[in-house]
């Protein structure tokens, strides 16, 4: 079983965000880097299919050298080997692009399960995964919440609206695409850890796999406009404590 | 401007969400057709306009790849500039499987259009991005919820069959509804919900008991739901309750809008974040900055000394 996880390095949403000089994205210079959480969700079951299968995994990332830090944790977590893409352009990449240039890595290693996050935290635009399956010809099913394999096929749970779930059976090849609480991701143990910075670190240069360009401009990045207008409480608890019961007494009805 | 509405049925059921591609068609122009997977004895969608419309019946449940391949069809005839999805579990499944058929550029969850520049958030809507379009067709999807049609959707369309031939490989075998047992949040006049900003779950209790103290019922994010903090029935948000409480105290949650979709029409609402620029504050008619570990004990105890 060869199995091959997507994940991408994004920052941390707390983080305060300025735009980049170029206007077409954010400043990221300072901002504090961490995994994808949909990709955690992808790397822990493509770990305990590992475990299932006795396969072999491989974790892929594009982006400029500071990924690498990321593919560490996933290596920690029990991914074999890391592909590191290198490309320092790839923020201003469409999806398509993107999804292209794993295709294009992916094509003839003969992958039998592909695994990525349902979407990015910071471009959101829940389309890498479906991409790479349509390229590759493969099955491609999003938004799991379940994951069982058997005898070279895969059961899957889709997640609709309202937390209805379908129940999806396809066979490999598949591309499966993660969605939040499929599985709980392990930490990485301190021996793991120690264990990953001995497994094999190839790069690859993002430019031999990019072969079609993107479809879409990147367009401008900005701040939106602040709606909301509400009241800003700041200061000592105890003062926070009693303006709020105050407002929440004159507002609502609740404490009448 | 040509546009082509994707609209949705599951479980022998037409999603009203079709109203919302209308609501945004309207903003290019009246030329607009429409593609359904749906029952033609059934509900159909109130427009003017051709219906292309491929029998449930003989289609069975979602199947992605003969929806792609009877929408590439129409596509064909129908010739559009733009093919709208809402995006939702049905609209980015699909639509990045037509997008790389046509080699077509795909906007994803779109928030705004203005002079034809469509706008789609980034870094849980901290960020936005306006991209124009350039080449056509294009494809998009549309958040929930952001192009609301104001009024009841009317007009009769008219159907044109069609169908395609396509088993694939995969197969929806069954579906599983969601769990909705023991306390219904959904009658509570008052709501206290758990975020990841809470940090581990020793520190539901504090959440609970400012609930208690208001007379209402705790609820969660869905991190807290999906570390099992909490138990599903109390999330709020698309996957899992819809509320409207009198009073909604979002405690360290950053208002993602999945979460927003299931409690903005709350009456009040109070966000305890550290973080002033989080997103709920969108929403929140009051925003106290500060640790919620901190804070929520103190006015637990302000409120219970009443
Ligand atoms: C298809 C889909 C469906 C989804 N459905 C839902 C859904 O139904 N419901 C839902 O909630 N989410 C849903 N999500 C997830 C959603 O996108 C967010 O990931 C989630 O809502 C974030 O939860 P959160 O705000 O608790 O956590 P975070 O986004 O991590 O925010 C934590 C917040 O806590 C604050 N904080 C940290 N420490 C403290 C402290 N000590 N005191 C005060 N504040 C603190 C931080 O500043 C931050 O704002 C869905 C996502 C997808 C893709």
């Amino acid at each position: 079983m060869k199995i091959l996880v997507c994940i991408k390095q994004v920052p941390d949403m707390e983080s305060k965000f300025k735009i980049d000089g170029d206007g077409l994205w954010y400043e990221r210079d300072e901002l504090a880097w961490r995994m994808n959480e949909y990709d955690e969700y992808g790397v822990e079951q493509a770990v305990q299919l590992k475990e299932q299968t006795g396969g072999d995994l491989t974790v892929l990332s594009i982006g400029p050298e500071r990924v690498k830090e990321t593919m560490k944790k996933a290596l920690a977590m029990g991914c074999d080997r890391g592909v590191h893409i290198s490309d320092d352009l790839c923020h201003l990449r469409d999806s398509f692009e993107i999804g292209s240039m794993i295709a294009e890595f992916a094509k003839d290693k003969g992958f039998d399960m592909i695994f990525t996050g349902m979407q990015s935290q910071d471009r959101g635009s829940a389309q890498v995964g479906v991409i790479v399956a349509e390229l590759l010809e493969m099955e491609g099913i999003t938004t799991i919440v379940g994951f069982d394999y058997h005898q070279h096929r895969i059961t899957v749970r889709r997640e609709l609206e309202g937390g209805v779930k379908a129940v999806v059976e396809a066979p490999l090849p598949a591309v499966v695409t993660c969605q939040l609480g499929l599985n709980i991701p392990r930490y990485p143990t301190l021996p793991n850890i120690m264990k990953a910075k001995k497994k094999e670190m190839v790069t690859v240069d993002g430019d031999e796999l990019n072969r079609v360009g993107s479809l879409q401009q990147p367009g401008a990045m900005s701040v939106p406009v602040k709606q909301g207008g509400g009241l800003y409480l700041d200061g000592q608890v105890e003062d926070i404590a009693e303006r709020l019961l105050a407002i929440i007494k004159e507002k609502t009805s609740v404490l009448a | 401007m040509k546009t082509l509405l994707v609209a949705e049925y599951r479980q022998d059921t037409l999603q009203e969400n079709y109203t919302e591609l209308i609501a945004f068609a309207k903003r290019f122009g009246p030329e607009m057709a429409m593609f359904l997977v749906g029952n033609g004895s059934g509900e159909l969608p109130r427009f003017q306009g051709p219906l292309y419309l491929a029998e449930a019946s003989e289609c069975g449940e979602y199947n992605p790849g003969l929806h792609k391949r009877l929408l590439q069809d129409v596509v064909k005839k129908q010739q559009p500039d733009m093919i709208v999805f809402c995006h939702s579990s049905y609209g980015w499944d699909l639509a990045p499987r037509l997008a790389v058929g046509l080699k077509a550029a795909q906007i994803s969850e779109v928030v705004a259009e203005q002079d034809g520049k469509l706008t789609v958030p980034a870094c849980n809507s901290k960020l936005s991005r306006t991209v124009e379009i350039t080449d056509k067709p294009v494809v998009v999807t549309l958040q929930a919820g952001a192009f609301p049609l104001g009024s009841d959707p009317d007009g009769t369309p008219e159907i044109i069959a069609v169908s395609a031939e396509y088993t694939g490989n995969s197969r929806l075998t069954g579906y599983e509804a969601a769990e909705r047992t023991g306390v219904d949040l959904t009658r509570s006049e008052v709501i206290v919900s758990a975020g990841r900003g809470i940090g581990k779950p020793e520190n539901v209790p504090i959440i609970a008991e400012l609930a208690r103290a208001l007379g209402g019922e705790y609820g969660a994010s869905r991190p807290v739901v999906d570390s099992e903090w909490v138990e599903h029935n109390r999330q709020v948000g698309t996957t899992g309750l819809t509320v409207s409480p009198k009073l909604y105290v979002a405690c360290g949650i950053s208002g993602a809008v999945q979460h927003l979709a299931g409690m903005k029409k709350s009456e009040f609402v109070v966000a305890i974040n550290t973080d002033r620029d989080a997103p709920i504050g969108e929403v929140a008619d009051v925003f106290a900055v500060a640790d919620l570990k901190q804070l929520v004990p103190v006015l637990t105890e302000k409120i219970q000394a009443r």
